[in-house]
């Protein structure tokens, strides 16, 4: 797989999600209105509201990323060196510049968003700004910036709306089941029954389709990310000894959730609690150590 | 199937492979352009730092004379550079005379000190890094275009359409050379 390859598959593959997400909106809304007894009209409205949603996710993803990751925006002023470096390996990438904002939190991560490359963030925790040297800097920026350039961030930002929403709604059939207004009807109890039953199933495979998703979509091109950065940098022992040190530190990052941890450049849950254990099985990840010996052997 | 029909999808096909490949090629040329171009801002910034910097060392080196006669003579050489070879020669002089103002500036505690003057020392620094990043941005469409020229079956149609090779921004050879570190 090359860039160009990269980039193309990311943007269509960025549509067949907005797809797939509105059908299978659709499915839970037809189940929900033929298994559990629910008004026509509701499950219509799940529909617009699914549609209209993934438009959202396609333009505001990133706004909401950053919001939900507490992440400010900042000037050259603020940091100058910070800003430079992003300057010149968006200069080197042959992309504009892209915004940067700083996450106060001592957890060290880093990520990219945006859409395209015309409408890119690029997010550093106070963290990794104090642990890394220039070049380490350097190393993590120019991965990040490879995600801007290949299209990753549309792909991953939009899966990170999307997939918060898929958790939401089965949350929300969930509990209807619980909960729920039941009708028996008498004429179609044997259907209501097996679509209750495809709503169960859903329900339960829902998460598990949500997880896979993002495991497809981020092991490969944060593989390809470090190697297009490490290209660009030229040196990819910054970026192996950024990770090193990034790994080594115990701290979770607080405003990462189980939609966002895909984004970052290293599992910002630190393998901890149930979350962690979690992104664990489904890793989206690879190994940070394999990561550190295919930079080393470049 | 009529001999006459396959002649005909063969040269379509042909003709629609031509049409790419030409398609493909003034892509590929624009993108260098426009990565020159890129180089060419850095370039500007950099020449409008210098007569700033000439200043600020002279108020305190005024008998540096030589010196500042080498840098000034480089930037008019970058200034008045045409084609990318002589613009990359030019950056290259320009690079070393630099270097020497910085290590004559080394002697002079007071200049050294200056506010304005270390500021035009991390401008002029921070430029020269963008230069090489522009630099390398360029010189990679450039391996690009000149890598699809050459490669069989597309170099046919660019040599039919008449595509040159591009030039790419040398590094200066100095700087290629490892380091020699004496004790």
């Amino acid at each position: 797989m090359n860039i160009y390859s990269a980039i193309s598959t990311n943007i269509w593959k960025s549509y067949l999600i907005l797809v797939l997400f509105v059908t299978f909106a659709g499915t839970v809304a037809y189940v929900l209105t033929k298994g559990i007894g629910y008004d026509p009209s509701v499950g219509i409205l799940i529909f617009i509201v699914s549609i209209i949603y993934s438009f959202v996710s396609y333009f505001f993803s990133d706004k909401i990323v950053l919001a939900a990751s507490g992440a400010r925006e900042i000037q050259k002023k603020d940091n100058p060196e910070l800003f430079r470096t992003v300057e010149n390996l968006a200069i080197g990438d042959g992309i504009p510049m892209p915004r940067v904002y700083i996450i106060n939190d001592p957890s060290p991560n880093a990520f990219a968003t945006g859409r395209d490359p015309k409408h890119a963030a690029i997010a550093a925790t106070t963290g990794i700004l104090e642990r890394l040297d220039k070049a380490e800097l350097e190393g993590v920026l120019a991965h990040e910036l490879s995600h801007v350039k290949n299209f990753d961030t549309r792909l991953l930002a939009i899966t990170a709306v999307l997939v918060g929403f898929i958790s939401l709604l089965t949350d929300m059939f969930m509990r209807s089941l619980f909960w729920g207004n039941m009708r028996n009807d008498d004429r179609d109890n044997r259907a209501q029954g097996i679509f209750l039953l495809i709503g169960i199933v859903l329900a339960i495979i829902a998460p598990v389709i949500a997880s896979l998703i993002q495991l497809a979509v981020s092991r490969k091109r944060e593989l390809l990310a470090d190697a297009s950065g490490a290209l660009l940098t030229r040196y990819p022992e910054g970026l192996a000894s950024a990770l090193e040190k990034i790994s080594a530190d115990p701290r979770p990052l607080k405003t990462a959730t189980g939609a966002t941890a895909h984004l970052f450049i290293v599992n910002p849950f630190k393998g901890k609690g149930f979350q962690g254990s979690l992104t664990n099985l489904f890793s989206t990840h690879p190994p940070i150590e394999e990561r550190i010996k295919i930079l080393r052997s470049m | 199937m009529d001999p006459i029909v396959l002649v005909a999808i063969f040269i379509g096909v042909v003709l629609l492979y031509a049409w790419m490949v030409y398609n493909g090629l003034i892509t590929a040329k624009v993108r260098i352009s426009e990565a020159l171009s890129h180089i060419d801002v850095q370039l500007k910034r950099r020449t409008d730092l210098i007569p700033n910097l000439v200043e600020s060392v002279k108020g305190y080196a005024k008998h540096e004379k030589e010196l500042f006669e080498k840098v000034t003579e480089a930037r008019s050489n970058l200034v008045s550079a045409k084609t990318t070879q002589q613009k990359a020669q030019a950056n290259n002089m320009l690079t070393d005379s630099l270097k020497s103002v910085f290590a004559v500036a080394e002697g002079y505690p007071e200049l050294k000190a200056n506010q304005n003057f270390l500021q035009l020392q991390e401008e002029l620094s921070d430029t020269e890094n963008k230069i090489a990043y522009s630099r390398q941005f360029y010189n990679s469409n450039v391996m690009d275009f000149n890598t699809k020229l050459t490669v069989f079956p597309s170099n046919i149609f660019g040599n039919l359409f008449h595509f040159k090779p591009a030039d790419f921004f040398a590094a200066d050879e100095a700087d290629k050379k490892p380091v020699k570190v004496s004790f």
